[in-house]
C-alpha cells in the first residue's frame, strides 16, 4: 500500500506544507486507493474527481495554508455541497444537485481540505448499518460481510479502509460513534450547537450534529476545529469560540481528572468480548492517574424509547419537504393526476421502509389527543436525562462506557428486525438528548477479532476533556495501530 | 311612504350576531422573517427566494429581529402583554406554495396576548377584545391554469410562485365580538379600518388591501336574541377591501338568518368571499378538519424579549390614530360633522398631508371629499390608491389660489394626472392651460365690445343682464383660458368708461 494512505491527516499535512509531497498527489493516491478497493467496501455513493483535485491545486499554489490543507477527506452524503450530487442515502433526492454549499464545507474548503466525494450512509440518516441506504450497503473493512454501522457507516468506512485519513459524520443518536466503535476507528460528535448544521439535511433538528471521524485523536481534534465555532445562519449554533480541543489531544494527560462509568451499560445484552476491552480501559485510566468511580444515571434506561419519539416526530415534519413540487424524485405526473396523488406517489416511491417507518410513529406521537402521552412525556424524559448527566458532571469530569453493546453484525442479521437495530445506539443516545459532546475510540479486539469502541462522554462545551481522556488512552494502548491488525483489502 | 325592512336588519331584530376577525398584515421588513430575500411586492416570480425560503434540504431559518420589533409594537399599540418567552412552532400540513410543508407560526405560545382596540361607530365607542398578535411566515402563491374560474377546479395545471413565501405575516386576533346588534357590519368595517390607521401609524406595514399586506377572515355567527351560547360559525376567508368587510358580514347575518329560519342548522365551514356579487360560498368543511400536529420549531431558539427594551419600544410609540384625529381636527378648524366624514371616506391622512404640502385646509378638505372620493368611487377603488399624491393636489391647489388655474382647469389637471400624464406643472405646459394674462383680456374684452355695439349699448344703459353673450364671446376668443369673473369684472369696467 502507497505510504501516503497508511499517513496520518496530520503527517500529510506536515509532508505537503514542507513540499514533500504534492496535495494533487495525495489526492490522487486516495482516489487510485478508491478505484481500487471502494468496489468491495461501497463506501462512496459519489466521487468527486475534479472536485478534488482543483482544490489540490489550490493547495499546491500556495492559496490555502493549514493544519489540514491538502488533506483528502470523505464527506457523509447528508452534507450539502454545491455542484455536488447530494442525497442523503435517499431515492427521493436522487440526481438532486445543490445550489449550495453547508457551512462546514466551506469552512473546510477554507481550510484546503480536499473532499474525495460523498459516502454512503442510512437512508436520511434513519439506521445503524447502511442496510437502509437506497443504494445499497457498506461493508466492513475487518469483514465485508459484516457492516460498518450506521448511520454514518460510509465515511468511518473509507477512514478504515484507507480510502481517505478523514471524514466528516453527522450524529443523530450514534450515527458517528456507533460506525467508529465498528470499524476500529475514532468518531466525535461535538457539542450540540458547537458546528453549524446550515447545510446538514434534516433528520431531528434537535439532536443532530456533524462530526469528525479519523483514525487519530488529534486527527479528529484538528478536524473539530475546522468545522467548529458560531454561524449565523444556525440559530441553534452557540456563539462562543471552539472548545481548545486540539491543545487538549495533544496534552493526552489524565492525572488528576475523575472518571464516572456509568452503571446503567452492562450487563445482559453486553458481549464479554466488549465488557473485557471496557473494563481494560477503565483500568488504564486509573494507572494514567485518574480517579475512577461507579456513576448511576437511572433515567439513561428510558434514552432509547424517548429518542424512538422525539426523533420521529421532528422526521416527520423535516421530511414532509419532499414532495416532488420543487427538487429530487417526481413519480406519477401524467398531466392528469393531481398535485396531492403526485406527492403521495412520490413519497411511496422514493421512500425506504425504514423511513416511513419513521415518519408514521412521528405523526402518530405529533397527533392531537396523543401529543402529551408521546412528544410531550418523551420531552419529560428528556429533561431527566439531562440532569442525570448534570448531577454526574458534579462528581466526575467525564463518563465512560462502551460505546456499543456488540462488535459489528453481519449484513442482514439485523435488518428485519428494528428493536434489534435500535439497541446498537442504546450507549449514545443519552448524549444526544442531554446535547453534550461524545467521542468513541478502539480500545482493542473483542474475542471475534473486531474492533471494540470505548465511549468518553463530557459536559456540554467541554468537548476538550474528552479528547484529553481519549488522546491518553490511545497513547497507552496503541490504539491509533489497530487498524494495521484488519486483514488486507 | 314605506320602505321595506331590508332582510340584513330583518334577521338582526330576532337574532344577535357574534363576529370573530382574523387579520393578516405583512410586514414591511426589508427582508423576509427567516432569510435575507426582499420583500418587495410584484417581481417577477420566483426571483426573490434562496434556500431557506425554498425550504431546501438543510437550509435553516435565523429569525429577523426588526419582524419581532414590529410585531411588539403592534401588541403594545393594541394594549397587549407582551409575552417574556415564548417559541415558534411549526403547523404540519402538505399544500404546494408550501416549500417545506410545514409553515413556522406560533401556537400556543404567542408573542403578544389579551389587548383592546376602541372603535368609534357613528359617534358610539366599542371597545374590540384583541386575544393575540402572533408572528408567522406567508406562504408561496398558487396560481391555477386552464380554467375558468382561477380555482383548482377545472385548471389543467398550477404555478407557484414563492416571492411571497417567507415574508412575516402578523396576525392578530379578535375574541369573539357580541353586542353589536345592527351595527354588526359598520363595526367590523371600522375595526378593520382603525387597525390599519393603527399599523399605518406605526410604519409597521404599508396595510394595502388590495396588495394582499392586510387580509382579513371575517367569522360571524348568530344566536337566538338574548341567548347567550354563541352560534355555529362560518369563517369567510381573505375578504381584501373595507368595503367587502362589511358586506361580507351582511350576507352572512342574511344567509345564516335564513336558514336558521328554515330550520336549517349553520355548517361550521371556511367560506369564500366574492368580490362581484358581494356572496359567500363554501369552501372546506371544518367538520373534516385538519390535524396540524403543532409542535415547538426545533430550528429557532425562544424568543425573549428583555423587559427594558419592551418599556422603550413602548415609551416610543406614537398617538394612536383617534387621538391623532382629534388632535388634527382642533389644529385645523374642522367640525365633528367634517371630521366623521372625513374618516369614513378614509381620507384623513390624505387631507393631513395635502395640508402639510402647502394647501389649505378647507382646499384640501374639499378636493378629497368633495371631488376625488367620488372619482375612486366610480373607479372602485380606495381613495389612496387613486393616481395622485397630497402634494399633486397641494400644488394644483396653490395654482388655484394664485390664479394660474380656474377651477374648472384644475379639475382638468387633475384629470391629467389621475390618467397619468405627468406632474400638474408638466400637464398645463403640455396642453397650453393657462388663466389668460390681463393684456390678453383686455384685448379680447374691447374686440368683445367693438363687435357687438347694441348689446354693449344695453349693457350700457343698465341692463347688466345683457353681458352674457359679451363673457362668451371673451371666452371663446381667449380659449376659455380666461377667469370670468374677471372677464365679467374688466367689460363693466370698459363699458362704464365709455
Ligand atoms: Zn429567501
Amino acid at each position: 500500500m502507497n505510504p501516503l494512505l497508511a499517513a496520518t491527516a496530520t503527517e500529510l499535512a506536515a509532508k505537503i506544507a514542507a513540499r514533500e509531497v504534492s496535495a494533487v498527489e495525495v489526492a490522487q493516491a486516495h482516489l487510485d486507493r478508491i478505484a481500487e478497493v471502494d468496489e468491495k467496501v461501497h463506501a462512496f455513493l459519489h466521487v468527486d474527481t475534479d472536485g478534488a483535485l482543483a482544490q489540490a491545486r489550490r493547495v499546491d499554489d500556495g492559496e490555502i495554508s493549514g493544519p489540514l490543507a491538502g488533506v483528502p477527506l470523505a464527506l457523509k452524503d447528508v452534507i450539502v455541497t454545491k455542484g455536488v450530487p447530494t442525497t442523503a442515502g435517499s431515492r427521493i433526492l436522487q440526481g438532486w444537485v445543490p445550489p449550495y454549499d453547508a457551512t462546514i464545507v466551506e469552512r473546510m474548503r477554507a481550510a484546503g481540505i480536499v473532499v474525495l466525494g460523498k459516502t454512503n450512509m442510512d437512508e436520511f440518516a434513519m439506521g445503524s448499518s447502511t442496510e437502509h441506504s437506497a443504494f445499497g450497503p457498506s461493508r466492513n473493512p475487518w469483514d465485508l460481510t459484516r457492516t460498518p454501522g450506521g448511520s454514518g457507516g460510509g465515511s468511518s468506512a473509507a477512514v478504515a479502509s484507507y480510502q481517505a485519513p478523514i471524514g466528516i459524520g453527522t450524529d443523530t443518536g450514534g450515527s458517528i460513534r456507533q460506525p467508529a466503535a465498528v470499524t476500529g476507528t475514532v468518531g466525535a460528535k461535538p457539542t450540540y450547537g458547537g458546528v453549524s448544521r446550515y447545510g446538514l439535511i434534516a433528520f431531528s433538528s434537535s439532536l443532530d450534529q456533524a462530526g469528525p471521524c479519523a483514525r487519530t485523536v488529534l486527527d479528529a481534534a484538528l478536524l473539530h476545529e475546522v468545522i467548529g465555532g458560531h454561524d449565523p445562519r444556525d440559530s441553534t449554533s452557540i456563539a462562543a469560540a471552539v472548545p481548545p480541543v486540539v491543545a487538549a489531544a495533544r496534552q493526552a494527560d489524565v492525572s488528576g481528572m475523575r472518571i464516572g462509568v456509568v452503571t446503567q451499560f452492562k450487563g445482559d445484552g453486553y458481549q464479554p468480548g466488549v465488557l473485557a476491552r471496557f473494563d481494560e480501559s477503565v483500568a488504564i485510566l486509573e494507572k494514567l492517574g485518574a480517579t475512577v468511580e461507579e456513576v448511576s444515571c437511572p433515567h439513561f434506561d428510558y434514552a432509547l424509547p424517548a429518542y424512538y419519539l422525539i426523533a420521529p416526530s421532528e422526521a416527520s415534519s423535516n421530511l414532509a419537504r419532499y414532495d416532488a413540487m420543487r427538487y429530487g424524485l417526481r413519480v406519477g405526473d401524467d398531466g392528469v393526476a393531481s398535485a396531492e396523488e403526485v406527492m403521495a406517489a412520490t413519497r411511496d416511491a422514493g421512500f425506504g421502509a425504514e423511513v416511513k417507518r419513521r415518519i408514521i410513529l412521528g405523526t402518530y406521537a405529533l397527533s392531537a389527543g396523543y401529543y402529551d402521552a408521546y412528544y410531550g412525556q418523551a420531552q419529560k424524559v428528556r429533561t431527566l436525562i439531562s440532569r442525570d448527566f448534570a448531577s454526574a458532571f458534579e462528581r466526575v469530569d467525564v463518563l465512560v462506557s462502551p460505546t456499543t453493546p456488540t462488535t459489528a453484525f453481519t449484513l442482514g442479521e439485523r435488518v428485519d428486525d428494528p428493536m434489534a437495530m435500535y439497541l446498537a445506539d442504546l450507549c449514545t443516545i443519552p448524549s444526544n438528548l442531554y446535547g453534550g459532546p461524545a467521542l468513541s475510540l478502539p480500545c482493542g479486539l473483542s474475542d471475534d477479532g473486531l474492533p471494540v469502541g470505548l465511549q468518553v462522554m463530557a459536559p456540554v462545551q467541554a468537548d476538550e476533556r474528552m479528547y484529553r481522556v481519549a488522546a491518553a488512552v490511545e497513547a497507552a494502548l496503541g490504539s491509533d495501530k489497530l487498524l494495521e491488525k484488519a486483514p488486507p483489502l | 311612504m314605506t320602505i321595506a325592512t331590508p332582510p340584513y336588519d330583518d334577521v338582526l331584530d330576532r337574532y344577535d350576531p357574534v363576529l370573530g376577525l382574523e387579520t393578516h398584515v405583512e410586514l414591511g421588513t426589508v427582508t423576509k422573517l427567516f432569510c435575507g430575500c426582499s420583500t418587495v411586492f410584484g417581481a417577477e416570480p420566483n426571483t426573490q427566494v434562496c434556500p431557506v425560503c425554498l425550504g431546501l434540504p438543510g437550509s435553516l431559518p435565523v429569525t429577523n429581529g426588526t419582524a419581532i420589533d414590529y410585531t411588539v409594537r403592534i401588541g403594545l399599540a393594541l394594549h397587549c402583554r407582551i409575552a417574556e418567552w415564548c417559541r415558534f412552532a411549526r403547523k404540519n400540513y402538505f399544500y404546494p406554495d408550501m416549500p417545506k410543508n410545514y409553515q413556522v407560526s406560533q401556537y400556543d405560545e404567542p408573542l403578544c396576548i389579551d389587548g383592546y382596540l376602541d372603535v368609534d361607530v357613528d359617534g358610539d365607542e366599542f371597545r374590540i377584545e384583541i386575544e393575540r398578535v402572533h408572528l408567522e411566515e406567508d406562504t408561496g402563491k398558487s396560481m391555477h391554469v386552464g380554467g375558468s374560474t382561477g380555482r383548482i377546479h377545472g385548471a389543467t395545471h398550477s404555478l407557484v410562485d414563492y416571492n411571497r413565501a417567507g415574508i412575516p405575516l402578523v396576525e392578530i386576533v379578535t375574541k369573539p365580538i357580541a353586542g353589536t346588534g345592527h351595527r354588526a357590519a359598520a363595526v367590523a368595517k371600522a375595526y378593520v379600518t382603525e387597525l390599519r390607521d393603527l399599523l399605518r401609524g406605526l410604519g409597521v406595514s404599508d396595510v394595502r388591501m388590495e396588495q394582499g399586506s392586510l387580509r382579513c377572515d371575517v367569522n360571524v355567527s348568530l344566536m337566538p336574541k338574548g341567548a347567550t351560547a354563541y352560534g355555529t360559525r362560518s369563517e369567510t376567508k381573505n375578504v381584501n377591501s373595507l368595503r367587502s368587510v362589511e358586506r361580507a358580514v351582511r350576507y352572512e347575518v342574511e344567509r345564516q338568518g335564513a336558514r336558521l329560519d328554515g330550520g336549517e342548522r349553520v355548517v361550521q365551514e371556511t367560506r369564500h368571499f366574492h368580490e362581484d356579487s358581494g356572496t359567500t360560498s363554501p369552501g372546506r368543511s371544518k367538520e373534516e378538519a385538519q390535524d396540524y400536529r403543532y409542535f415547538p420549531e426545533p430550528d429557532l431558539v425562544p424568543l425573549a424579549p428583555a423587559p427594558d427594551w419592551v418599556a422603550q419600544l413602548e415609551a416610543s410609540l406614537p398617538e394612536p390614530p383617534s387621538v391623532a384625529r382629534r388632535r388634527f381636527a382642533t389644529e385645523h378648524g374642522f367640525s365633528d360633522l367634517e371630521l366623521t366624514q372625513m374618516t369614513n371616506a378614509g381620507v384623513v391622512d390624505l387631507v393631513r398631508e395635502t395640508i402639510a404640502a402647502g394647501a389649505a385646509p378647507g382646499k384640501a378638505r374639499g378636493w378629497w371629499l368633495g371631488y376625488l372620493v367620488g372619482r375612486a368611487n366610480d373607479a372602485g377603488v380606495e381613495a389612496a390608491s387613486l393616481a395622485i399624491t397630497p402634494a399633486q393636489i397641494a400644488r394644483v391647489g396653490a395654482l388655484e389660489d394664485d390664479g394660474t388655474l380656474t377651477n374648472k382647469l384644475a379639475r382638468q389637471v387633475v384629470e391629467a394626472v389621475l390618467a397619468g400624464e405627468g406632474e400638474p406643472d408638466a400637464v398645463i405646459e403640455a396642453h397650453g392651460w393657462k388663466v389668460a394674462g390681463e393684456d390678453e383680456l383686455v384685448a379680447a374684452v374691447d374686440a368683445a365690445i367693438a363687435a357687438s355695439p347694441d348689446i354693449a349699448a344695453k349693457v350700457r344703459d343698465g341692463n347688466q343682464g345683457a353681458l352674457g353673450p359679451l363673457v362668451g364671446a371673451v371666452m371663446k376668443a381667449t380659449g376659455g383660458s380666461a377667469d370670468a369673473k374677471r372677464a365679467r369684472e374688466l367689460l363693466l369696467e370698459r363699458l362704464a368708461g365709455g
